[in-house]
């Protein structure tokens, strides 16, 4: 399954050009089950892009993970999610030395994620690299309370910390790594329209 | 706006390098500014005003007074042999309020810079607001040699202030410099376009995106000879003389143009050419290599013509 292509939509809202490899220059790649396949084909194109990497894969796959030490990064790591991975990404990022490359690769949440881990780094946007593998789901946050929801599959949807039914913008935070969601129904209380999925 | 400040203070720092340094007469404060911003001088002479830009070298937070350095060009325009020749304390002096092309990306978890000869300047009031926000910086200033660095009377002694004189041995290892930096840093270079070049290959070596890098090489528009150019709206042939930058040539003609920076670097002075039979020497440092090749545009602050028709949409 290829890089997946948006709806064009407002100038805020990411897209995602796809990876391609910068040679064995230093490199982080952070992926998820699904991304894991685009590191896999970033490979194939070039091997020596596992050179200088190393690659961080946020799942519980073992045989996902067994693919990736195949294609002989410097170091493999595994975490289960985001939390556990963050850390981690954070101490590569911090130790990293100008000219490192990043590559992201999964949904949406986890690159919004490290991409906004990586520029409070310092890391520029230029030497970030992200392709969209696998669920749209996205990463929300309530702009009423600031909590934020993971996995919203549905536009409106619940605020998993306030309640309050908000409506999913295409309005993206570099700085959080977080869509926008605003309550749907604050001047008509109660009127809500119709629950759909969201699309691509 | 202009300034009407007092010249207060002129220093020689080194056989070519004057400082200067302009207060309010009254003693009023003068607009604080940011690390790496200029000022416009005017220098009236007989029939006409000229004007060169400066990087200011005092601290950006000290509104008591403005300095600048100017090095003398004997084979400029006139405008810094004006101001080592004409320019004395005590004297009246008009200035605009500064402006900046070249600041600092706060977003930089570290700033390197690199100032090669007079590239120094702009460094000076950075560093001081690069020490005062206390981020993280090291400068180099590349000499050819010791008599001829005029930055090193004004730099303190510190680890993190390099001073690279290549008569004694030491020239500057940009790969030993920039190889290894931190995830974060910004790298800035003022000087002669060998050293931008140098440093802006040297960092694509190393893969660092653009974003990160920095440059300024705004110098004084340079002589050349006359010209001619005509004004599309009214007719009016402007005469542009050796030692006039065609933007000042306008401004006497009193022909309403934009501008700013007087270095070829901002963009404000940005001109349509609607006429052009001969070739326009372009010395600015914002059109593009296709922009140049095509003839349609024109930076008056600082680029000449050669030929017979020159026609401008002004």
């Amino acid at each position: 399954m290829p890089n997946t292509e948006f709806s064009p939509s407002i100038d805020s809202r990411p897209t995602y050009a796809g990876l391609s490899s910068q040679g064995a220059a230093p490199a982080i790649m952070v992926a998820d089950a699904a991304g894991a396949a685009a590191l896999i084909d970033l490979a194939t194109a070039d091997a020596s892009v596992m050179d200088h990497a190393h690659v961080i894969l946020v799942a519980k796959a073992p045989d996902m993970a067994a693919r990736l030490t195949d294609l002989g990064p410097k170091a493999l790591h595994e975490a289960p999610d985001f939390e556990a991975a963050t850390p981690l990404v954070s101490q590569l990022l911090d130790s990293a030395k100008m000219g490192t490359q990043l590559y992201l690769a999964g949904s949406e949440g986890l690159m919004g994620h490290v991409s906004a881990l990586a520029t409070t780094a310092g890391m520029p946007l230029e030497a970030i690299q992200m392709e969209h593998r696998g669920s749209i789901a996205r990463r929300m946050q309530c702009v009423h309370c600031k909590g934020i929801t993971e996995d919203v599959t549905t536009d409106p949807f619940t605020c998993s910390h306030c309640g309050l039914t908000l409506f999913v913008r295409d309005h993206f935070s570099r700085r959080l790594g977080v869509f926008q969601g605003v309550c749907v129904d604050a001047e008509t209380p109660g009127v809500v329209p119709e629950t759909v999925e969201i699309r691509a | 706006m202009k300034l009407a400040l007092k010249v207060t203070e002129v220093e020689q720092l080194s056989p070519l390098v004057k400082r200067f340094r302009f207060e309010d007469p009254k003693g009023a404060s003068l607009p604080v500014f940011s690390g790496g911003a200029h000022i416009t001088v005017d220098m009236p002479e007989e029939d006409a005003i000229r004007r060169n830009s400066y990087s200011l070298i005092s601290d950006p937070y000290d509104g008591t007074g403005y300095e600048i350095a100017v090095r003398r060009e004997d084979r400029g325009r006139g405008g810094s042999l004006y101001m080592h020749t004409k320019v004395a304390e005590g004297d009246d002096i008009t200035v605009s309020l500064p402006s900046n092309l070249f600041q600092l990306d706060l977003r930089a978890k570290k700033h390197v810079l690199i100032g090669g000869g007079i590239g120094i300047t702009p460094f000076l009031s950075q560093l001081k607001q690069l020490e005062m926000e206390q981020k993280p910086f090291e400068l180099h200033y590349a000499a050819r040699s010791r008599e001829e660095a005029a930055g090193l009377k004004l730099l303190q002694e510190a680890a993190h202030i390099h001073v690279h004189i290549s008569e004694e041995g030491a020239r500057m290892d940009l790969g030993a410099i920039l190889d290894g930096q931190p995830m974060g840093t910004h790298v800035y270079t003022c000087g002669p376009d060998g050293l931008i070049t140098a440093v802006a290959d040297q960092t694509a070596r190393l893969g660092w995106p653009k974003t990160a890098v920095h440059s300024e090489a705004f110098t004084a528009p340079p002589p050349g000879e006359p010209f001619e150019v005509v004004i599309a709206s009214t007719g009016q042939t402007v005469t542009v003389k050796a030692d006039q930058s065609l933007l000042e040539a306008l401004e006497a003609a009193k022909v309403e143009i934009d501008s700013s920076c007087r270095g070829g670097a901002c963009g404000r002075c940005h001109t349509k050419v609607t006429a052009c039979d001969g070739r326009i020497l372009h010395n600015d440092h914002w059109l593009s290599e296709g922009e140049r090749a095509a003839q349609q545009d024109i930076m008056p602050c600082m680029s000449r013509f050669k030929g017979t028709r020159l026609e401008l949409d002004l």
